[in-house]
């Protein structure tokens, strides 16, 4: 698929017009500008990629195409939008809709009380007429279950996903959730463009195959796509044409011949990124010093059911946790935190842990940071500092001053939270206006920062990380693990790392353990070799070869 | 070991648990309706022709308060506003001397502008509220009643050309404290009723409730309705599938004071005097009591919610009084049980369900 034959029409017209095009866009936020002059053009049949660091403005991007009322609420913007070469108004997503734009957002936008068909055909519900609709209006239409629930199998058999069409959203693995929201974009009929911000950021590798093959499939079928992603290798083997943003402008713009990841990450950035070995230990963790042992752990995690696991952890170790999707090693970290109903025996030092207790796991020193970057419990209203601080506040009575005979009275100390808030910005990198700037400002990867911050600040002897560096950069991605890393050498953290990035888990992991089908199959050294790592997540074992 | 057995056990009674406590409110409620009931010993045959006659007197006043709850709006005190509208529309019609089903029906058609222009602008207020819609909505309700005060004591005979000497106090300046509503008295309940071993069941009335429920969701399943539970859910997400938010929400306000003034004259045709300055005053904090004790949240509510609610609220209602002067003995305190009873059914569920809301 060649994007720029679209051009020439059989000589009817000379120029066909972008489907869509953005030109000269400028956009501030309470004075800080964010967007400079930026210009933007996608043609049908295209996947246009646009990518950059955390901040850059990406999203802001997106949402002015879309009409978003963060958009509005904050001053608007300048600049021209053009679909199909005529100019055009944008000042609510309903208006973006009927220009035929679809969006798939950073952060996930579903009813959870509703279910997958439902959220597929919100406001484009299917219905019949009846004498009363056609009296007074048609909004008295009677809903056509049946229908909407074929159209929303259909559309989820296009991505080709099997999730009942019929369950509630709420308690789906996000993997799933992404796909409804794409399915929704698909479901309707009239578009001819398709945004999605980051949507593999919450995929497995697989997942993320699946939708880029439904990616391509919907650009051969005519539609413009525009896509933002921080996995430079999907963008280099899908995009036809790449934008690079940096601090809201435009740095570089890239077609697909010959294009190396290497080269988008230093226009990115506009450094060179190195990783550096990873740093000796004085002594090696061994298995005569475990700090925690699971026997038979279950977890009931909608999606993901672990059933029944028996894992040891090594004091002082980075144990990655690896495996396809929906065999559970995500319910790990969830069950023992006591955020999904677990049952089994977690033991931490000899010591029993109360399962499904979360206060109880967060007093023995454990901390997690979340997959779920909307159920990460970040207070969106509340500054930079107090969310690093919360946890700490509530669960250990840090960060409080005063001597008063109750916990509870006594007072937040704003100089120990500056302290340390100031500490973890420059740490993690942040990008923001100061430590008293709202969370819901942040760009989504800066979010995911701030969680890994409160975790951090827990200083806990275990930490679960979930899939830490999804959505994040690729500078940035390579400064998480190093800090996980950091944290590791220097302060003795044990630290247990979920992640559906192989590359990512060989390059920090002492150990790694497989979950299949919500048991352990077997644990096996960064080095053991791909074929392994793949026998070994479709269940079977190198030495089983031979049998079956 | 026997972890696996235990597990099991411990699985069920997780379950059975899980089930009392999701019903908490209401198996409490029916527990001490039953012990009141018992202890009351009352004539059976008189409490069931009461409770019978209440719930075709309040069930509509309380449906009423479900549309604004599926769309997010909370539980409404506002309804005191539609019932306001509703006794305007009956002063109306007694004035004129509009009689029996005619009034009636008349009545219900004239307080429909009024209700639609009250919620309308409710609705508007509630729109730049957001997030404190309950508070809201109840001062909204003390304030109108200073209005229909005004207007009824002090602009009727003066700056509202009105002359009715039955119906206005002395000095012909404002309408009396009671008005006799001989006029539509039971004109919906002896429309059609029916006696049964000695229950007298308005047969009628008890039809314009199921008429209502039946619409009730049938609504929830039009495009209207599904718009709505969506606002309900969350305003952002609607707001982004281009659902007009804040339309949707007056319109669910619109609904709700339209309801409650046709609700208000349901009750008033079975009651047959108007407490001109009184009777609308506790139609919200009743009606939400009742909806709280069927189990409903400012959150979710569902038709049998409303229906169990009333019937277990006017249990309580009617048997209280003999039940604290049975238990205590003092006549005088049956009266102050029953007050106690429906503030202290409010704080119960309010408190019960953020109990629950923890768990
Ligand atoms: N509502 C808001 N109010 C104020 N500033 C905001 C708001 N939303 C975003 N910003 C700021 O605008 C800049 C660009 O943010 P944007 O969300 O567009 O980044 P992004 O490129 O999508 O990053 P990411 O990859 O992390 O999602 C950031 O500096 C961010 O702090
Ligand atoms: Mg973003």
């Amino acid at each position: 698929m060649q994007p720029g034959n679209c051009l020439y029409v059989g000589g009817i017209r000379d120029t066909v017009a972008h489907v869509l095009e953005m030109r000269g866009i400028n956009k501030s936020f309470f004075g800080t500008t964010v967007l400079k002059d930026v210009d933007l053009a996608v043609d049908a049949g295209e996947i246009h990629a646009l990518v950059g660091e955390n901040g850059a403005g990406k999203s802001t991007l997106m949402n002015i195409l879309f009409g978003m009322p963060v958009i509005h609420n904050t001053g608007g913007y300048e600049g021209q939008i053009l679909v199909d070469g005529e100019q055009v108004e944008i000042p609510s997503p309903g208006v973006a809709m009927q220009l035929g734009i679809g969006m798939v957002h950073q952060e996930f936008m579903l009813m959870p009380g509703f279910t997958v068909t439902e959220n597929i055909k919100l406001n484009r519900e299917i219905s019949r007429p009846n004498l009363l609709s056609r009296i007074i209006s048609d909004k008295l239409e009677l809903l056509d279950v049946s229908q909407m629930g074929k159209d929303s199998r259909q559309a989820l058999d296009k991505l080709g996903v099997d999730i009942d069409h019929w369950l509630p959203v709420a308690g789906l693995p996000v993997g799933y959730m992404q796909f409804v929201e794409i399915a929704r974009e698909i479901d309707k009929s009239q578009v001819k463009a398709l945004v999605f911000d980051e949507p593999t950021a919450v995929l497995t590798e697989s997942e993320a195959e699946l939708f880029l093959g439904a990616v391509q499939r919907l650009s051969e079928a005519g539609l413009a796509i525009l896509f933002i992603s921080h996995r430079l290798a999907e963008v280099v083997a899908v995009a036809h044409r790449i934008t690079v943003l940096r601090d809201g402008e435009v740095v570089g713009r890239l077609s697909q011949n010959g294009v190396k990841v290497e080269r988008i990450a230093e226009m990115m950035v506009g450094r060179q990124i190195k990783r550096p070995a990873l740093p000796p230990r004085t002594s090696e963790p061994s298995d005569d010093d475990i700090i925690l042992e699971t026997k038979n752990l279950e977890v009931q995690m909608p999606g993901e059911r672990l059933k029944g696991l028996n894992l040891a952890v090594r004091r002082g170790e980075i144990l990655g946790l690896g495996g396809l999707a929906g065999h559970g090693k995500v319910a790990v970290a969830n069950g023992i935190m006591g955020l999904y109903p677990a049952s089994g025996s977690v033991r931490i030092e000899g010591r029993e842990l109360p399962l499904n207790d979360p206060a109880a796991a967060l007093q023995s020193r454990l901390a997690f940071v979340s997959e779920d970057r909307r159920g990460t419990g970040l207070l969106l209203d509340e500054s930079i500092e107090d969310n690093i601080a919360f946890t700490s506040m509530q669960s250990q009575n840090r960060f409080l001053k005063g001597s008063v005979p109750w916990q509870g009275l006594r007072v937040r100390d704003g100089e120990a939270i500056r302290k340390q808030a100031l500490k973890t910005i420059e740490e993690l990198d942040i990008r923001c206006t100061g430590p008293e700037q709202p969370v819901r400002r942040l760009s989504g990867g800066n979010q995911q920062k701030v969680c890994l911050a409160r975790a951090l600040t827990l200083s806990p002897r275990i930490l679960f990380a979930s899939e830490p560096t999804r959505g994040i950069d690729v500078g940035a991605k390579s400064l998480v693990l190093d800090l996980l890393v950091k944290f590791n050498r220097e302060l003795g953290m044990t630290v247990v790392l979920t992640s559906s990035e192989l590359a990512e888990l060989r390059m920090i992991c002492d150990r790694i353990a497989i979950i299949y089908q919500g048991r352990l199959v077997g644990i096996l050294t960064p080095d053991d070799s791909d074929v392994e790592f793949g026998l070994m997540m479709a269940g079977g074992r190198v030495s089983e070869v031979g049998v079956g | 070991m026997n972890t696996q057995t235990s597990a099991v056990s411990a699985n069920m009674s997780a379950g059975l648990m899980s089930i009392v406590k999701k019903n908490a409110v209401p198996i409490l409620f029916a527990i001490l309706s039953i012990l009141s009931v018992v202890v009351a010993k009352m004539n059976p045959l008189f409490l069931v022709n009461e409770i019978i006659t209440r719930l075709a007197r309040n069930a509509f006043l309380v449906l009423a308060l479900l549309i604004p709850v599926s769309a997010g709006l909370g539980l409404n005190f506002a309804i005191v506003v539609g019932a306001m509208a509703g006794q305007v529309a009956v002063i109306a019609i007694t004035h004129w001397k509009i009689e029996g089903l005619l009034g009636f029906f008349l009545a219900m058609l004239g307080s429909v502008p009024l209700a639609v222009i009250m919620g309308y602008l409710v609705g508007q207020v509630m729109n730049r509220a957001k997030g404190r819609e309950m508070i809201t909505s109840m001062v909204l309700g003390f304030f109108a009643n200073g209005i229909y005060q005004l207007v009824f004591l002090f602009l009727v005979g003066t700056v509202i050309p009105m002359k009715n000497r039955s119906m206005m106090l002395p000095d012909g300046v404002g309408i009396r404290n009671t008005v006799d509503l001989f006029g539509i008295s039971r004109a919906l309940d002896n429309l059609w009723r029916i006696n049964v071993a000695g229950i007298r069941i308005p047969l009628a009335s008890l039809l314009l409730v199921v008429l209502l429920c039946i619409a009730l969701h049938y609504f929830m399943q039009t495009r209207l309705g599904q718009q709505m539970r969506a606002v309900g859910q969350d305003i952002n997400i609607a707001a982004v599938a281009g659902i007009n938010v804040d339309r949707t929400r007056v319109i669910a306000m619109i609904l709700s004071t339209v309801l409650a003034a046709w609700g208000q004259l349901i009750f008033l045709q079975n009651i047959s005097t108007l407490n001109t300055y009184n009777s609308h005053e506790q139609v919200g904090t009743f009606a939400i009591a009742a909806l709280l004790v069927g189990g409903a949240t400012a959150r979710r509510a569902t038709i049998w919610q409303a229906l169990l609610g009333v019937l277990l609220f006017h249990t309580l209602f009617v048997v209280s009084p003999s039940a604290g002067q049975a238990i205590i003995g003092i006549p005088q305190i049956g009266e102050y049980f029953r007050v106690f009873v429906a503030y202290g059914v409010i704080g119960v569920a309010l408190a019960l369900h953020a109990w629950q809301a923890r768990e």
